[in-house]
């Protein structure tokens, strides 16, 4: 077995087609261990992690939470809401001031692009992007990818959808990486006013029709409307968007195959998807979340083992 | 990079049967037994065991699993060699059973430790053995011995003792390999 090429994990965009074989390969690993009656193994029992919230979360932060506990991580957690970031400090002096604690490892959300390549060329620790801004959300690209290997054996040669809110997704963009990296082919779908300009550039193709769009694809990975990062508006009414780009069972039932449909939650049931979908056995979104832990504890048993003792 | 033949294949088989008849002298029936091999070396061992009960000794039918130490081993970040995981294939029940661990070298008897610690997560046997194939006596750091042994070895610590099987190294061998 290998190593990662990478100190951090900031984004897909830095790794190589091996580090993901290897995540995942260690992840079968673990999806093992939190499935025995006793879910933890000792292995980072002298590692301590923080985790860094300065933008809210609830499954990403229980996710990486309970990763880091199945390790035996010793856990921090911070949010911004009630911190001194609220008085004034800096994000450096704020994860410095971490760190004299001894901290080893920092998972970070930031509303902020680049907030964690920033960190980790300023502090002395292995940084994780847990999302920042529009920007990457590396794990939750490799726990989607993991998700589909796991439903169709591979994700090399297959043709999944990424349809919504693109413009503003930072789940887009890690899984364009992701998928592209893997071999797989990628097309979007959504308003125009929410595809991002120059997008073909990544290597995908665009799509404004959903229906053609769910003809062509083996998987359909629906986003979130995000309206709070919306300043003005990119649709007429959310009663249209769903019209035009919300999946319903009845559109699943009326195409000539049985497509998978994935979702990076939280949903807006009956905006992107229908409660019928989201519930039904086409959908893989619970088993997304499951092996968002196992993931998780690969991707930081992985970069633990570079940490120099 | 010297090398000597310590156990031939002829000499591993007969060791191979002695110990599968040990095994029965303790555990009869088998009935409330699981051999576990411990990943990734001792499952050859342990393979081997199973099917010389099976076949030459008749015993009806043995619970065997694979279990991997690499999460519970006590040298993570502290070694050069990056530690490599295996499946760890246990599919019945352990609670209060008589579990077996085979392995081929015992050594420090660090890998033990470990592979008890992991045991635990699966629930409380009833008694845990061990069966090593080579018993590297003088150079434990653990205090930790086997209960079936084939072979004891003095080797000094410069010293590698590599067992070969022939499903996986095309020839049933034990070398000592010097420095």
């Amino acid at each position: 077995m290998s190593e990662l090429s990478v100190d951090h994990l900031l984004g897909i965009k830095y790794l190589n087609k091996e580090d993901i074989n290897l995540i995942f390969e260690t992840a079968d690993h673990f999806k093992e261990v939190i499935n025995r009656p006793i879910k933890k193994v000792p292995s980072l029992r002298d590692i301590t992690i923080a985790n860094l919230f300065f933008e809210n979360s609830t499954r990403t932060r229980l996710s990486f939470e309970l990763a880091e506990k199945r390790l035996s991580a010793d856990v921090i957690n911070f949010s911004a809401a009630s911190s001194s970031v609220k008085k004034g400090e800096t994000l450096i002096d704020t994860v410095n001031n971490i760190l004299s604690m001894k901290v080893d490892m920092v998972v970070m959300r930031h509303p902020n692009p680049g907030a964690g390549v920033f960190l980790s060329k300023h502090v002395n620790a292995s940084i994780v992007n847990a999302g920042d801004g529009a920007h990457e959300h590396p794990t939750q690209a490799l726990l989607d990818s993991y998700s589909i290997r796991e439903k169709l054996g591979e994700v090399k040669g297959k043709k999944v959808v990424i349809v919504g809110d693109v413009l503003h997704s930072r789940v887009a963009l890690s899984n364009i990486f992701a998928l592209k990296l893997q071999g797989a082919e990628v097309k979007v779908c959504g308003p125009k006013t929410l595809i991002p300009k120059y997008i073909e550039k990544l290597g995908v193709q665009v799509e404004t029709d959903l229906r053609k769009a769910l003809e062509w694809c083996d998987v359909a990975n629906m986003l979130r409307v995000q309206n709070e990062r919306m300043e003005i508006s990119y649709f007429p009414s959310t009663r249209e968007y769903t019209q035009q780009f919300g999946v319903n069972k009845k559109l699943l039932d009326s195409l000539d195959k049985e497509i998978i449909i994935m979702h990076p939650g939280p949903i807006n049931r009956g905006v992107e998807i229908t409660s019928d979908v989201a519930d039904s056995n086409q959908a893989i979104i619970l088993d997304q979340v499951q092996n968002g832990v196992a993931v998780r504890m690969a991707v930081i048993y992985l970069l633990a083992s570079k940490i120099k003792q | 990079m010297s090398q000597k033949l310590l156990l031939s294949a002829k000499e591993i088989d007969i060791i191979l049967h002695r110990l599968a008849c040990q095994l029965i002298e303790n555990h009869t029936h088998f009935k409330d037994t699981v051999l576990i091999g411990i990943q990734p070396r001792g499952a050859f061992l342990a393979n081997r065991i199973k099917s010389i009960l099976i076949e030459k000794y008749q015993v009806q039918e043995i619970n065997l699993g694979y279990l991997d130490i690499t999460f519970y081993r006590d040298d993570f970040r502290r070694g050069e060699k990056i530690l490599e995981a295996n499946k760890t294939h246990i599919d019945f029940v352990v609670e209060d059973k008589r579990i077996v661990f085979i392995d081929d070298v015992l050594y420090t008897g660090r890998s033990i430790r470990a592979a008890l610690t992991a045991m635990q997560s699966f629930g409380r046997p009833q008694e845990i053995e061990l069966l090593t194939l080579i018993d590297r006596r003088f150079s434990r750091h653990l205090p930790i011995q086997p209960n079936y042994r084939g072979r004891q070895v003095d080797a000094i610590n410069k010293e590698k003792v590599k067992v070969l099987w022939t499903e996986n190294d095309n020839e049933d061998a034990v070398y000592l390999i010097g420095s």
